[in-house]
């Protein structure tokens, strides 16, 4: 079965490898580029919201904070285009880090629905200081980048493909390594009873705040890396209230503390959205679409899909040994069918 | 500079009366449901354009227009508590605030096919017309717009104290559990609150349209200010609503005065996190807040 699963791993990492070589078409790369920028935010995003159940609203904030400081870095350094800036992403993650540190210490005195608005004030304060600190930021004139003209058209896509890909694995690595940590355990009982999380030893401030500044670090390069694909960046797109709603719908319609399903759900979200906003143009339909999508999804899924799919399994696994095993043995059925339920659930826990 | 404060002061006790309609009803939706209604700015910006429409094609002047667009947003914040809220079972926190952005951006698109991105204002005599009071003049829609305010949540003050519903509502923000167990509906409660919240934003946004310039991107800066006035005030309490709005609207103006109005919300934010560290259960919320 770990064989199996290893595979399967290594043949889906071989697919995303080989995606943009396959299919070259830049209009479809990109799409692919913004997925992937997508799914690494939403994963890392996932380490903390996931694990501890504090909804964040306000990651716009560290995905702005790494584009800033991309583009700021550039700008001082003089760094000129080509494969170097890719070099600075880990430096913006990790001053959007930095950023988190104090922003989440405040945040994270408060919990549930006063946790999940004073990250949304968070994100209004950053977004109001990049329009009005213009010694820094440059207000709403922006910032540029500098842009690799000697890429091609067709070349252009791949490299941010391929940075994007390693943050995602980067950031699916730490993931997975919290979620089989006793570290992340302890995440995971701050996210079912604090409390009783805290009575029993756990360290619950510094617990959540290093999940926090976790997160904030891969958002934070995803930042950086998303303004150095566009070339210039403007506050209103660095700080975007819709990305803070988009990572967690993609984490949530994926499910929430799985490790694979923010990735599923920006797999999903993403192409529907850039589907969207072509065939409808900028002039009111693709909100109205895109609402209805997230209501819908909500509403039919509450689970998302990887739990939601992996309760269906388990369900099928124990009514097939049901069926299997003549109802004579009917006590070694129950216990068979106890062993295979713990084990779905196992394999619910693993993904 | 001093009567430039005075002037700041006043127009932002009165200013601060709308924010504080608006707000409670966001705060009335949280202490029953224990939902934030996101969509709540979008819903004043809604109700603005619904009374801009009815001025523009009927005639009908904005205020008396509210008889008309009240009970239309009551209704269709019914509709809204049963179609979306009602059906999320668990992990209503996460959820609701998802929804509620939806049923936002649904509502901002529709407000863009309909009437495009630019902005507008809404008109009347009294918005236009001022009066003179110590060194400045005044447009008469302050002091209207403030005098709606007292005169609705004064309704909602008897309602809240002086009816059965009233009783009802407030056993269910006390503890729903028990307050079913006594045989309250709090299913029907809970709708029925959710459209009082939603016809108090049409009521807000008619004041809101008449002293600001607005569009149907409008929403995301309103929301903004509402969501920290609620915390501010402590989540789920209507005194908290009522003092933080003035409070913030009042700091706001005079910011703007002596320093620069691209600070005044910055100012406003700064304020929330500062009170937040000293009490995070905001001025006037209760404690148990904090407990998961």
């Amino acid at each position: 079965m770990k064989i199996i699963r290893i595979a399967l791993l290594i043949l889906l990492l071989a697919a995303f490898i080989a995606f943009p070589l396959v299919f070259s078409d830049p209009a479809i790369t990109e799409v692919a580029v913004f997925t992937l920028f997508f799914a690494a935010a939403a994963s890392g995003w996932n380490i903390f919201s996931g694990y501890t159940g504090y909804i964040a609203l306000g990651h716009a904030v560290y995905f702005g904070v790494g584009a800033y400081a991309m583009a700021l870095l550039c700008q001082d350094l003089n760094i000129p285009a080509g494969y170097t800036p890719f070099l600075l992403l880990p430096v913006a993650g990790l001053i959007a880090a930095a950023f988190a540190v104090p922003l989440g210490w405040i945040a994270l005195r408060t919990r549930r629905h006063t946790f999940v608005v004073i990250t949304i004030a968070t994100f209004f304060i950053m977004q109001l200081m990049a329009y009005n600190l213009r010694f820094i930021t440059q207000g709403s004139a922006g910032l540029s980048l500098p842009i690799p003209f000697d890429w091609s058209a067709d070349f252009f896509n791949l490299p941010f493909y391929y940075v994007a890909l390693a943050i995602l694995l980067l950031a699916l690595g730490t993931s997975w390594w919290v979620r089989n940590s006793k570290y992340g355990l302890g995440l995971l009982a701050i996210r079912d009873d604090e409390d009783r999380a805290l009575g029993l030893g756990v360290k619950t401030g510094p617990f959540k705040l290093i999940a926090f500044v976790l997160s904030a670090f891969f958002v934070g390069m995803i930042g950086g890396l998303h303004a150095y694909f566009n070339g210039s960046i403007f506050p209103p797109f660095a700080f975007d209230a819709l990305f803070d709603v988009a990572i967690a719908l993609m984490a949530f319609l994926g499910g929430m503390g799985t490790l694979f399903g923010p990735i599923l759900g920006a797999l999903i979200l993403v192409p529907a959205q850039q589907y969207l906003t072509i065939i409808s143009g900028e002039t009111g339909y693709n909100l109205i679409m895109y609402g209805v999508l997230f209501l819908v999804i909500i509403l039919l899924l509450p689970q998302g899909i990887i739990p939601t799919l992996g309760k269906m399994w388990h369900k099928w696994v124990a009514r097939r040994s049901i069926k299997e095993i003549p109802p004579a043995v009917a006590t070694t059925t129950a216990q068979e069918a106890l062993v295979t339920e713990s084990t779905a659930k196992k394999d619910e826990v693993n993904l | 500079m001093a009567n430039l404060i005075i002037e700041a002061v006043i127009t932002g006790i009165l200013t601060g009366g709308v924010y504080a309609l608006m707000s409670s009803g966001l705060t009335l939706i949280f202490g029953v449901m224990e939902i934030i209604n996101i969509a709540q700015g979008a819903l004043v910006i809604l109700g603005a354009y619904l009374s801009f429409w009815l001025q523009d094609n009927f005639h009908i002047d904005i205020l008396v227009g509210l008889l008309i667009t009240m009970p239309i947003m009551f209704m269709l914040g019914l509709l809204i508590e049963v179609a979306f809220i009602r059906p999320l079972k668990r992990n209503r926190t996460m959820l609701s605030i998802l929804v509620t952005f939806a049923i936002a951006m649904i509502i901002e698109g529709v407000l863009t096919r309909q009437a495009g991105a630019t902005y507008v204002q809404l008109n009347a005599w009294y918005v236009t017309a001022s009066f003179k009071i110590g060194g400045f003049y005044l447009p008469y829609i302050y002091i209207f717009g403030f005098l709606l305010s007292v005169v609705l949540l004064s309704g909602l003050y008897v309602l809240l104290y002086r009816t059965k519903f009233g009783y009802s509502l407030r056993a269910s923000m006390q503890n729903r559990t028990a307050a079913e167990l006594i045989g309250i509906d709090v299913e029907r409660v809970s709708a029925i609150t959710f459209g009082i919240g939603v016809a108090l934003a049409a009521a807000g946004g008619v004041a809101f349209g008449a002293t600001n310039l607005f569009n149907p991107n409008s929403h995301y800066d309103l929301i903004s200010r509402l969501l920290v006035i609620i915390v501010l005030g402590g989540l789920g309490s209507l005194r908290g609503a009522l003092v933080a709005s003035v409070a913030l609207l009042v700091i706001g103006d005079v910011t703007a005065v002596v320093w620069s109005p691209v600070w005044s919300s910055t100012v406003f934010f700064m304020i929330l996190v500062i009170t937040l560290l000293v009490r995070p259960q905001g001025l006037f919320g209760q404690l148990e807040g904090r407990k998961q």
